[in-house]
């Protein structure tokens, strides 16, 4: 089973004024089976910390590491990340003009598997993924995400997310912007992923609404660019009642 | 594309701007027009029509001399065809609007005619190959479809020299004919063109200039219409490497009533000196009631030093149109599509070659014939493996 490390992450960006330090020492263990969720306000460095292990070249690495079952995963290119076994479902998916959904599905599950999927299948699964996803197999002919709506981006993450079937993903936000059917839908296919036993699943979110449809296994707490305590389900639901109020004072006065 | 890109849209209203155009286009489109050499000075790059272009690389072409060679002309299409060689004065559908249209039309000779008969529907394209065979030379072709035809010509230029010519498209009514100009001569080639086309009542022209090739490439493009209906569908593909000047200009004179345009320009850039520029000149007449026309010039950059200049011009005279806009983008590559490719485990080069592709992919439907489009994908991924390439011994370099 896979397990992804992230010791001591520290990652600044570069503005006008020089870097500025967002991730300040992050300690992370994702093993294959477990579903981690880390919950933080805006702003707290969640996207920073999934890009960095994605590999978003905005993102500077100045000291930590980043494993994937022991191969050092911040030497990877972007590709080669992905490659070895790591999703990320972004929180603002990209537009690529004049490139199908379904050429760029099949370009990536090639990639990914090193070889070309059997025509036949592949056709099936792409159908079946999409309709799972409660999205309209005309989505195929489409460019990427190009006109689709918030929810509908979404839903195309995690469509992607069962074709290529990582051993490891990381949902930016995913439940952001979706109304409550499609909410449920996105989480199905988590829980569908997840379900296959040896995945590892982090879900980042700062509401605790998708917690009702993924039962995560651990919960961590992330306020200014590190992890300010973790736990069980039990602490999404003191956020639930609390707030974040209680760690953005303890990390004030750190 | 990226948020470095500018956008100018314009909707249905009666104006006149375009940036760094001060001369109006109805001034413009009345500027001397002739036969007669004499009747234009040699440009110094300080004139309107001139400012963007490397004038000091093309005296040659300038030069009211005889040519030194003349173009290889090779012409083939399907059964019914007809080609002819006729006297360059026969049409005067063309009129030279600038001095190296004039030199080309005088020092060309005759012209190579090809007409497509009334009425007739070719099913294959009709070829015609202009090869510069390395030394300065001109050529003067004329395309002519017969009332109700439908056809395709393909007119490749290839070769090594200094090119001048003058292209005539006469569309009968009610015909269809698709014209697609191929301009790839080798890496040191210049070739200066000007195309006039007159679309027939009712009848529908596809002009279709690709630019893969050359040194120095300039296509000026003119339509007008010989009558009410009439419907000109524009389109332009240019993708200019390290060194390489590419340049289209277009005018469309709506004057006619009920009359379409659409013009769709796309070009890439990459590499140190590549150079680009698109000017669209649109005028709607007074008399042109019921126009509807739409511009829109896009560029790509693919690398740094690279430059695109658009500039898009509409002139409206009248209220009583359908619809008239024009806009022009020019972005750099975009990085976070790429990121965003690579993510799903597309390699580098891959994930770029998919960028760029997707940005051609909609005008390269639109020029509807397979071969050519074939070979443009063929030409782009070259042009990207070079480029590539490029980056990275740069890269190697820096490395160093
Ligand atoms: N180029 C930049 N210049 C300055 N600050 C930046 C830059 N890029 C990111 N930041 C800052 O880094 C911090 C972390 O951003 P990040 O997107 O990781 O937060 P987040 O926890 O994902 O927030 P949200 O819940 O809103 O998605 C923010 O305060 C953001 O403003
Ligand atoms: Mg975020």
């Amino acid at each position: 089973m896979a397990t992804l490390e992230i010791r001591d992450l520290h990652v600044s960006v570069d503005t006008e004024n020089g870097p500025k330090e967002i991730l300040r020492g992050v300690d992370l263990t994702i093993a294959g089976g477990q579903t981690h969720a880390i919950m933080g306000p805006n702003g707290s460095g969640k996207s920073t910390l999934a890009y960095s292990i994605a590999g978003h070249p905005k993102y500077n690495i100045t000291s930590g590491t980043v494993t994937l079952d022991g191969e050092d995963v911040l030497d990877m290119a972007v590709d080669e990340r992905a490659r070895a076994g790591l999703f990320l479902a972004m929180q603002y998916p990209v537009e690529v003009p004049g490139v199908s959904v379904a050429n760029f599905l099949r370009t990536a599950k090639t990639a990914i598997d090193g070889e070309a999927p059997k025509l036949r299948t592949w056709v099936k699964d792409v159908n079946k993924a999409l309709s799972d996803l409660d999205m309209d197999p005309t989505f195929g002919q489409r460019n990427v995400n190009e006109g689709f709506s918030g929810g509908e981006k979404k839903r195309h993450e995690i469509v992607q997310l069962e074709l290529l079937n990582p051993k490891i993903a990381i949902l930016d936000e995913t439940d952001s912007g979706l109304d409550i059917d499609a909410l449920k839908i996105v989480s199905e296919g988590v829980n569908r992923f997840a379900s296959q036993g040896d995945k590892g699943v982090l879900l980042i979110t700062h509401y605790t609404r998708i917690l009702r449809y993924i039962k995560p296994d651990f919960v961590h707490v992330f306020v200014d660019g590190r992890v300010a305590e973790e736990g069980g389900p039990e602490l999404a639901e003191e956020l639930e009642a609390n707030g974040y109020e209680r760690f953005l004072k303890a990390s004030t006065k750190a | 594309m990226s948020a470095a890109e500018t956008l100018v849209a314009t909707g249905n209203r009666a104006h006149s701007h375009g940036p760094g155009s001060p001369v109006p286009l109805q001034a413009r489109s009345e500027r001397p027009r002739s036969y007669d050499v004499a009747d234009f000075a040699v440009p110094n790059g300080r004139e309107e029509e001139w400012r963007f272009t490397p004038v000091k690389q093309l005296k040659a072409l300038f030069d009211d001399a005889a040519g030194t060679e003349t173009p290889k002309i090779d012409a083939s299409g399907p059964e019914g065809v007809v080609f002819e060689t006729v006297a360059a004065d026969s049409l005067k559908v063309g009129k030279p609007q600038d001095r190296s249209a004039a030199v080309a039309w005088n020092h060309a000779g005759e012209a190579f005619a090809v007409r497509i008969p009334v009425e007739a529907e070719l099913t294959e394209p009709v070829h015609v190959n202009v090869a510069s065979l390395g030394a300065r030379g001109f050529s003067h072709l004329i395309v002519e479809a017969g009332r109700h035809s439908r056809a395709i010509v393909i007119i490749d230029h290839t070769g090594a020299g200094e090119l001048g010519t003058n292209v005539e498209i006469v569309t009968g009514d009610g015909s269809e004919l698709r014209v697609v100009s191929i301009q790839q001569g080798d890496h040191e080639s210049i070739h200066l063109a000007q195309h006039d086309a007159l679309v027939g009542r009712d009848a529908k022209l596809h002009h279709v200039v690709v630019t893969l090739g050359g040194k120095i490439v300039r296509v000026a493009t003119n339509v007008r219409y010989a009558g009410p209906g009439g419907d000109a569908e524009l389109l332009g593909v240019y993708f200019a490497e390290g060194g390489q000047h590419h340049e289209n200009r277009l005018f469309v004179d709506h004057e006619a009533t009920n009359c379409k345009s659409n013009v769709l320009y796309k070009g890439a850039l990459a590499g140190d000196h590549a150079r680009s520029v698109w000017i669209g000149d649109v005028l709607i007449r007074a008399a042109a009631e019921g126009t509807d026309t739409f511009e829109l010039n896009r560029n790509l950059v693919l690398t740094d030093g690279a430059r695109a200049d658009s500039v898009p011009n509409l002139e409206i005279e009248t209220g009583e149109i359908e619809g008239a806009g024009h806009a022009s983008a020019t972005g750099r590559f975009d990085d976070e599509q790429l990121f965003y490719l690579q993510a799903r485990g597309i390699p580098e080069d891959a994930a770029r070659r998919l960028v760029v592709s997707g940005f051609f992919n909609d005008i390269i439907g639109k020029i509807g014939v397979p071969e050519v489009t074939e070979h443009l994908h063929d030409v782009i991924e070259q042009k990207l493996a070079r480029a590539a390439e490029l980056s990275a011994s740069a890269k190697a370099v820096v490395g160093q």
